[in-house]
Parts: structure tokens; sequence; C-alpha cells
């Protein structure tokens, strides 16, 4: 069982406020810690899973700047047996859909029976890249899946609705799956672990190495561009209790008798 | 005329709650950009859910077969293509939803149609329709522009974006469409439903609920949270990325994927506010949140917010409640 799995590099925002860069269209980056973005985590650790119970190879991907090779690296470190990057300034500003022809070009020479992605990206959400490549590809796909179980020449997943609900599937591979969040536990990697695959090449390719014009790719390649980005308009928001703990907990207990609860 | 079309979205016999949003913002673009508003229901035994929608659209597009039983992405596109390519409408909307999510990008790919998802709002501004969607898990907004001369646009719609009411009476006919399926999908097989497990706690229920977000950082903080929910006589709830890592059970969840509450407090701790949470808790009567990000998106829903690290905040908060209760 052969696994492509295609991942990638994105800024961490939690706690971090963020302002708009010099374009309007993106955010300042500068001091920003990357890494891989949280779904493609669950989608190596999945297909490193899948590897060890019915053996084959990994594959890791990755579309991005240079140091998008961190994100590969990592996945090799975590199990995957090979990785490649497509990294090119002319790729910039491409939609999901542009991605996803770099994509489809990087891995047509690559024998897989599973592709898998994470689900959306922590960035820009688009959760489009998956089915989309999948499309490209010709080569059915679930996405936001929650359980894969291998069985000969199909693969029975489970897809997440709403209220907690699933509904389960059976698909012929080869196949793409997006992975949602919490379909394993991730196994850590430690520095050292990225220290022992120092020595495991990664390939890079540039667009033209992978057969792709300039315009089939970045803006001029895609359906949609982001004009510009601003915060979310601030409205009425919380009243914001401020004060030594002490006093925040005072104002507390009296939201509590308010709501009659102590 | 140019026409908009709307996906409905339907479930073992019951409509989705999304398909009067995304009909009510349909019926605004539709005269904003002087075009026809046409449901399409996809399914089997679907005559009466066509009667319930009929009268807010000009037209209702009903195509019914034993395959589309089930949602499926792949017959569902087939029969979309299929209708793109013979009504050539100018707009195409359906929700940023599971069923979505699953079938959107991958027709706008087909159909070589662009493909803005899970977007907020949808403006007119002269002849382009402008889509906005967040980025950056809500800390962001973007307008996002279509490729130029695009004789027609996708747009998936995020859930409770639009009101579900206040409708036009439209008084539209439901018209049958025949189509002939030339293969049985069996590369995706739809299996079975599974049902969301049940727990020894039901959330749905409580009064006071205080949840737990990835700020509480380790599970060795927990007993901390469940003292404070014990002594306010409330239950333990969680946002996604604390079931995600099995700090606590799924059926804790609050948000889409997991449970709907509406108690009297919800105190949401270390929660950044995910829509997807939010759209979960939002009518709680009293929100009160507790977050280190003061730009986090969850103290725009709440009533009342501590800028603070939750671990330093709720040990406060336990002796106070401890000492008024006498305990």
């Amino acid at each position: 069982m052969d696994i492509i799995v295609c991942i990638k590099r994105v800024p961490e925002v939690a706690e971090i406020d963020l302002q708009v860069d010099q374009t309007g269209k993106g955010i300042q980056e500068e001091g920003l810690v990357f890494g891989v973005n949280d779904w493609d985590n669950y989608a190596v650790e999945e297909a490193v899973r899948i590897k060890e119970k019915h053996g084959g190879k990994v594959t890791a991907i990755t579309v991005g700047s240079e140091e998008s090779e961190d994100v590969v690296r990592r996945a090799l470190a975590l199990g995957a047996d090979e990785a490649a990057v497509v990294t090119d300034p002319q790729a910039e500003g491409s939609d999901a859909y542009a991605i996803a022809k770099v994509l489809a070009a990087a891995i047509k020479d690559i024998p897989y029976d599973i592709i898998l992605t994470g689900a959306l990206a922590d960035d820009d959400s688009y959760a489009q890249v998956g089915a989309t490549l999948a499309e490209l590809l010709d080569i059915p796909h679930a996405t936001l899946v929650t359980a894969i179980e291998i069985e000969d020449k199909q693969v029975k997943i489970k897809r997440e609705l709403e209220g907690g609900m699933e509904e389960e599937l059976a698909v012929a591979t080869p196949a793409l799956f997006t992975i949602q969040s919490g379909i394993n536990e991730p196994r850590y990697v430690s520095i050292m672990g990225i220290r022992k695959v120092a020595k495991i090449e990664v390939a890079k390719h540039d667009l033209g190495a992978l057969g792709l014009s300039p315009d089939q790719v970045g803006s001029a390649g895609s359906f949609i561009t982001v004009e510009k980005i601003f915060p979310p308009p601030v409205g009425e928001g919380a009243q914001i209790l401020e004060g030594s703990p002490d006093e925040v907990a005072t104002k507390m207990m009296d939201i509590f008798q308010k709501g009659g609860v102590v | 005329m140019a026409e908009i079309l709307v996906l409905m979205e339907h479930r073992q016999g019951e409509m989705k709650e999304i398909n009067l949003e995304m009909l009510s913002k349909g019926q605004e673009l539709a005269d904003k950009t002087k075009a026809e508003l046409t449901a399409v229901l996809l399914g089997k035994g679907i005559a009466s859910m066509a009667d319930e929608v009929k009268r807010y659209c000009h037209h209702t597009l009903v195509v019914e077969d034993e395959i589309l039983s089930n949602f499926n992405s792949e017959p569902y596109q087939d029969v979309l293509s299929f209708l793109m390519k013979e009504r050539k409408p100018s707009l195409v909307l359906m929700g940023h939803t599971a069923f979505g999510m699953d079938l959107a990008p991958s027709l706008a790919t087909a159909t070589e149609v662009p493909l803005a998802t899970d977007c907020y709002e949808i403006e007119v501004k002269g002849d382009a329709i402008i889509p906005y969607r967040q980025m950056y898990g809500g800390k962001m907004c973007a307008e996002i522009h279509f490729v130029k001369d695009a004789p027609c646009q996708m747009i998936t719609i995020r859930a409770g974006s639009f009101p579900a009411e206040g409708l036009k009476d439209l008084n539209g006919a439901v018209e049958q469409v025949s189509f002939q399926f030339d293969k049985d999908y069996a590369y995706k097989k739809f299996l079975q439903y599974v049902e969301a497990a049940v727990g020894d706690v039901d959330i749905t229920q409580a009064d006071i609920l205080v949840a737990v977000g990835r700020g509480i950082g380790d599970p060795e903080n927990l007993p901390m949270v469940e003292e404070l929910a014990s002594l306010l006589g409330g239950v333990v709830a969680c946002s996604r990325p604390v079931s995600d890592k099995n700090w606590l059970p799924k059926e804790r969840q609050v948000g889409t994927s997991g449970k709907t509450v509406k108690p009297k407090i919800y105190i949401a701790l270390g929660i950044s506010g995910a829509f997807q949470h939010i759209a979960g808790m939002k009518n709680a009567a009293t929100i009160i949140a507790v977050n280190k990000d003061a730009k986090a998106p969850i103290f725009s829903v709440a009533h009342y917010g501590i800028v603070d690290d939750l671990l330093k905040v709720v040990p406060g908060i336990v002796a106070k409640v401890r000492e008024r209760k006498g305990a």
C-alpha cells in the first residue's frame, strides 16, 4: 500500500496579534513561528500507521517556500520514506485549484494506492485542495475522514458529519482521503528524530521540472484571488473584567450570582 | 435570464437549516443581479421537501433516483454537472458542510468553475459577485475576487451566516428532471450512518457548562476545571482540540461536529472560538470567556471576558466560590 501524503507549512497564529502586510493581501510573517499544518500532521501519522500495518512506502510532498523542507523533514522523522518539495517563486499567489495542479504534476510519476491530505489548512482554511486534486487525477475521494480500514482492493472509511454523527463508506483504490483532526494520536517528533533523517535526500522541483508553465500557476493560473484582508469588524464584544486575580474572581462571583448560580 | 442554483441539503428525510439561509441570501442576490432563483433537490422520496422550498424560489428542480437516496459526491457531481451544462447558471450556492465540502471542490474542477469556499458574506458590486471569508482561525477576513469573465461562479456558505426567516414568497413550481445514470458508483459506496456514542453525561441538559479548550495545555490541569464545574453545580465540556487529543470524551465536545448547547452560563476557558465551536454555544444566556489572547474570536460572542491565562484565573475563582459557599 503506497501512500502519498500532501502537507503544508503554516504559521502558528493562536495568541498572536496578526497584522496586515504592505500588500494588504497577506499577513506580516516576520516573527511568526511556522510548523506543519495540524490536519496534515494527523495525515502523516495515519499514512505511517497504514504502512506499519500493511507495508508499502510513504512519500511526503509539499508546495511552498524553501523553508517548507522543514515540514517534510518532520514527516520523514515521523516515519515517511521519501519526500519532495516543490518550490518556485512563480507559484506564489496560487489558489487551492492552482496548488492542486502543482501537486498533480508532482505526483504523476510516483506510484500510489492512497493519497492523504489534511481536511483543511490552519491558515487559509479553503478545505479544497484534496478533493480538487482527486478530480484532477480522476480518482475517487472522501473528505473529513475519521477512520481508515484497509481491505484488499477497497478501503472502508468513516466521514465526519454533524452533531457527532458519521457515515461509513467503501471506496476503491486508488483514492484520496482528506483527514480530519482527531483520527489518531500523532507520535511525538524529537529533535533527535529529525537529526536521524538528515541524510535522507529531499527531492526539489521547480515548476519547469514538473512541466508546468507560469500561466498555469500563481495568480495567473488561479480561479480566485485574495483582493484584500482585514481584521474582523469589532462588534459589541465582551465586557472585559480587569483587576487583580482576586478582584476578577469577585466580579465573576457577582455574575454567577446574577445568573442564580451560587 | 441569469439563474442562481442553490443545492438543497438533506439527510435521512430531513432538510438542513442551512437551506433557508442559502435561499434567503439567494433571493437577495437574485434581486440584485436580476437572476432567477432555482433550488436543486436530489434524492429519493423528496416530494414533500420540494413542496417546502418551492414557494421561496422561481423554480425547484427535482431529480429522483435510488442512487441519490443517500448523499454521495460522485452521482451528485454527475447530475449537477449536467444541470450546470444545460442551464448555464451565473452562480451556484451550496453549504460549507460535510456535504458541500465533499462535493463543491471536485464539481467546480470538473466544470471548470471558480470556487470560493466557506463564505460568510456575498456582495454585488457592479457586475461582480464578491464573496468574503475568514482566514487564520477567524483572525482575518478576506475579500475574494473571481477570475474575470467567468460565466459561472460557485460559493459554499458558512452555516449561520444568513437569516433563515423573512423569505419572500416567489410561488415557484416544482419541475421534475430526468437523468440517466450510466454507472453504479461501486467505487464510492455509502454503507451506513454511525450515530454518536452516548456518554454518561449529557452536556445539552446542563444549566452550567465549564468548557475547556487548547489553553488547558495539559490534561493534568483538568481536575481544577472539574472542581470549578462541580462547585457551580455544572459539568465540564470542551472544544475540539481537547477531544481530538482524547483528554475528554467526544460526547463532551461543543460545536458543529459535537453538541449544540444552550446553558444558563457557559464558561469558555482557553477556547479561542473557532466558528464551529461558536455555532454550538452562542445561544447560551451568559457567556464568560477566559483567554490569554485579547484578539481571540471567542470575545466577540462572550458577554464577559477575562484576558489572562486560565491556569491563573481558575484557582482564584475556585477559592472564591468555596469561600462564598462556606465549603
